[in-house]
C-alpha cells in the first residue's frame, strides 16, 4: 500500500541535484527542496501511509503523528534556513551530506517500523561523518574517523536489540516499550549512543568543532534530536532516563566551564540540553512529553543560532578559542546580538524560546512530587545561564580586546541568523503555535508572575556569580579528559606496550633457537662433515670385518 | 594595540562600566524585593521563602565553578596533549 512516499525522499533528491549543480542553479535547488521537504512534511496525516512486504516483514517507511510531524517540521526548517547560512560559503559536498543527513533524520521521524529506523539512523551516521571530514584538516579526519567508529558501534548495538525484539515478539513496529531484558536494553544503549549520553558523551564534543564554520550548524540539530524523538517513541517514562539525563545535565555544565575552545563549550552544551529532554522523557508523564518535545523544537532553533555566531566567528577570524577572541561586539554588532540572543533562550530567559518550553519540564518535574528533580534541574538552569548564556557571548564577544577587527557576517549568514533570533523571540512571547503542535493537549500558562520572578532571581544572581568569580575562570589553553581518554591514549599506549613486549619476546625466542641451531649444525658437522665419523674413508680391511660381523648376526639370528 | 581612554569604544570605559555594575545591582535588588508584591508559590516549601530563588541561583553557580576547579586541577591537559 502506498498512499504517500516518504518526506525524507525530498532532501535526499536534493542533495544529489546539489551535486550536479553550480552557482544559481544550485541556490534554486536548495531553496525549492527546503520548501518541498517541510510542504512534503506537512501532508503526513496521522497513521501508517506506506507497508511494503519485505520478506517477512511489512515494512512501514511513513507513520505520521503529532510529535513525528513535530520533529520533522523542525528538522526541515533547520535544513532550509541551514542552507541560506551556508549555501555562499560551504563546498557542494557538504551542502549535499548535510540534505541527505537531514533526510536521514526526517526519514527516522517517520518510520513506522524498526527496520526502516535502522535504515535511516545509518544513513545519519554516514553522511554526518562526511560533513565532520569535510572540515579537511588532520584533526577533523582524525575526530570523524573516532565519530563513524562509535557510531558503527551504537548501530552494532541497536540492531542487535532489533534483532532481539523482532525474534521475541514478532513484531518489528515502533512502540512503547521498556527495558526489561537484553534486547530491549541493547535499542535503549543503542538510542543513548546517538544522545551522547554516558559514558560515551566525548564524541560529541570531540567530532562537532572540528567540522567547518557551516558543516557544524547543520551537526549540531540530526542526530542527538532524532535520538531524543526514537526515546519518546521508544521508550517513554523509562526510569533510568531520568538519572541519564541529569548526569547529562551536570556533565554538560561542568566540561562547558573547563573548556577554552567556544565552539566546545557549544558542543557540551548540547549534551546538556540534550540531558533535560532525556530527563524529561524519563518521567514520561504527558506534560513531561510534550516539555520534552517543545524543548527539542526551541533547542534546534537557539542550538543552530548559537552555532551559526560562533561559525560567523570562526568564518572571519580563523580562531575559535577564547584566548585567541574577545572585543569583537565592536565590528560584529549582529552577529554578538544574535549570539546573546541564542545565548539567553538556552539560558531559558523569559520572553525567550527556552523559557517557554524547559519550564514545561520543571513543571512536568513538579507536579509528579519529584523534589530532588525539581531542584537538580533549577540547578541546572542556573548552571546553564553560567556555561553558556554568559560564558560563550562573554569571552567571545566582550571580556578583553583582542585587537581583532573582523567585519560582520556576510548578508546571507546575517540573514539566517536574523530568522533564527526573531523565531527564539516569538516562541518566546507567543508560545502557543509551538504548544499547539505538542503531542498531548496543553494546560499551561509559562508566564505566572511568580514563575517568571523565581527563574529572574535565579538567573540573573547566577549572573552575579559569573562576574564575581571571573578571577577563577580564566581560560587556559588546555583542554579535558574524559572517557575517550581510552580509545585516544590508553588503548594505544596499551597496543604499543604489547607489540613492543611481543617484538622483546620474538627476539630472545630467535637468539635461543638461533644458539640451538648453532650447536645442532657444530654436533652434525662434527659428525658428518668433511672429518667427521661418518664422512671419513674407511681402510677395505674394516670394511670387510664390518660385512662379515654383519652377516654373522645374519646367520645367528636365523639359526635361532 | 592600545588605545587612549578617550578612544575607548563608550561600552569598555570604566566609567560605564561602573554605571553597568550600579544598574545591574539596583535589578538584583529589585527582583528579591518584588517578592514582597508578587507571591512566588514554594511547591516544595523552600522554593517559596523569601529570595530563594536568589540565593539558591547564586550558591549553586558558586558550587559548580568550584567542583569544576578541582576536577580541572586533575582533568586538565595541555591542549595538545592528543597531538600525534
Amino acid at each position: 500500500m502506498i498512499d504517500m512516499w516518504p518526506p525524507a525522499l525530498v532532501p535526499l533528491l536534493g542533495a544529489l541535484l546539489i551535486g550536479v549543480t553550480r552557482g544559481f542553479p544550485r541556490a534554486a535547488v536548495l531553496l525549492v527542496t527546503s520548501l518541498g521537504t517541510l510542504w512534503a512534511v506537512w501532508q503526513v496525516p496521522d497513521g501508517v501511509m506506506m507497508t511494503i512486504n519485505f520478506l517477512d516483514f511489512q515494512i512501514e517507511p511513513v507513520e505520521g503523528s503529532p510529535v513525528r510531524r513535530l520533529f520533522a517540521t523542525v528538522f526541515a526548517l533547520m535544513i532550509g534556513v541551514g542552507s541560506l547560512y551556508a549555501f555562499r560559503q560551504a563546498r557542494g559536498l557538504e551542502l549535499a551530506a548535510s540534505y541527505a543527513y537531514a533526510g536521514g533524520a526526517i526519514g527516522v521521524a517517520f518510520a513506522g517500523d524498526l527496520i526502516t529506523l535502522f535504515v535511516f539512523w545509518e544513513a545519519m551516521a554516514i553522511f554526518s561523518t562526511v560533513i565532520v571530514w569535510c572540515g579537511d584538516t588532520p584533526m577533523a579526519r582524525r575526530a570523524g574517523m573516532r565519530y563513524a567508529l562509535m557510531h558503527v558501534i551504537g548501530g552494532v548495538i541497536l540492531m542487535v536489540g532489533i534483532v532481539g525484539v523482532t525474534v521475541q515478539t514478532g513484531s518489528i513496529d515502533v512502540q512503547a516499550m521498556r527495558a526489561t531484558d537484553f534486547a530491549t536494553w541493547m535499542i535503549l544503549t543503542g538510542v543513548l549512543v546517538n544522545t551522547a549520553a554516558p559514558p560515551v558523551s566525548a564524541w560529541l564534543a570531540d567530532a562537532y568543532p572540528e567540522a567547518t564554520a557551516t558543516g557544524a550548524v547543520f551537526l549540531s540539530a540530526f542526530t542527538t534530536k532524532a535520538a531524543v524523538l526514537a526515546l519518546i517513541l521508544l521508550f517513554p517514562g523509562e526510569p533510568v532516563l531520568i538519572g541519564v539525563g541529569l548526569y547529562m545535565v551536570f556533565y554538560g555544565i561542568i566540561y562547558a566551564l573547563l573548556e577554552n575552545d567556544a565552539r566546545r563549550i557549544l558542543a557540551y552544551s548540547i549534551v546538556n540540553q540534550v540531558g533535560f529532554m532525556v530527563c524529561a522523557i524519563g518521567i514520561g508523564t504527558q506534560l513531561a512529553l510534550n516539555g520534552a518535545a517543545a524543548h527539542a523544537f526551541a533547542h534546534i532553533v537557539y542550538k543552530g543560532l548559537l552555532f551559526m555566531s560562533a561559525g560567523v566567528v570562526l568564518y572571519r577570524t580563523g580562531k575559535r578559542k577564547c584566548t585567541d577572541l574577545g572585543g569583537l561586539f565592536r565590528t560584529m554588532p549582529l552577529t554578538c546580538l544574535c549570539g546573546v540572543i541564542g545565548a539567553l533562550s538556552i539560558s531559558s530567559f523569559p520572553l525567550t524560546s527556552g523559557f517557554t518550553t524547559k519550564s514545561l519540564i520543571s513543571e512536568a518535574a513538579m507536579t509528579e512530587g519529584l523534589a530532588v528533580v525539581y531542584f537538580l534541574l533549577a540547578a541546572a538552569s542556573a548552571g546553564v545561564f553560567l556555561h553558556a548564556g554568559i560564558k560563550f557571548p562573554w569571552f567571545v564577544f566582550f571580556q578583553k580586546d583582542s585587537g581583532l577587527r573582523p567585519k560582520d557576517a556576510p548578508w546571507n549568514m546575517a540573514a539566517a541568523m536574523v530568522l533564527f533570533a526573531g523565531l527564539c523571540i516569538f516562541l518566546g512571547v507567543f508560545p502557543q503555535p509551538l504548544y499547539r503542535l505538542l503531542p498531548f493537549p496543553v494546560d499551561y500558562d509559562a508566564y505566572s508572575p511568580g514563575k517568571v520572578l523565581f527563574y529572574l532571581q535565579l538567573l540573573l544572581f547566577s549572573g552575579l556569580a559569573f562576574f564575581l568569580l571571573l578571577p577563577a575562570m580564566k581560560r587556559t589553553l588546555t583542554i579535558t579528559l574524559d572517557v575517550d581518554w581510552l580509545w585516544r591514549a590508553c588503548f594505544p599506549r596499551l597496543g604499543a606496550g604489547f607489540f613492543a613486549i611481543a617484538a622483546a619476546g620474538k627476539g630472545a625466542v630467535e637468539r635461543h633457537t638461533r644458539r640451538r641451531l648453532d650447536t645442532i649444525q657444530a654436533w652434525v658437522h662434527r659428525l658428518w662433515g668433511g672429518e667427521g665419523v661418518f664422512a671419513r674413508s674407511w681402510p677395505i680391511g674394516t670394511t670387510a670385518i664390518w660385512i662379515a660381523v654383519l652377516l654373522s648376526c645374519y646367520v645367528l639370528i636365523y639359526y635361532l | 594595540m592600545s588605545h587612549s581612554p578617550n578612544k575607548e569604544h563608550w561600552l569598555v570605559r570604566p566609567r560605564t562600566i561602573r554605571w553597568l555594575w550600579i544598574v545591574f545591582s539596583g535589578v538584583l535588588a529589585l527582583t528579591v524585593l518584588m517578592q514582597i508584591v508578587i507571591k512566588v508559590k514554594g511547591y516544595f516549601g523552600v522554593d517559596g521563602w523569601f529570595g530563594f530563588g536568589a540565593a539558591f541561583g547564586f550558591l549553586v553557580c558558586v558550587a559548580m565553578v568550584l567542583v569544576a576547579k578541582v576536577l580541572g586541577r586533575f582533568l586538565k591537559r595541555d591542549e595538545h596533549f592528543y597531538d600525534d
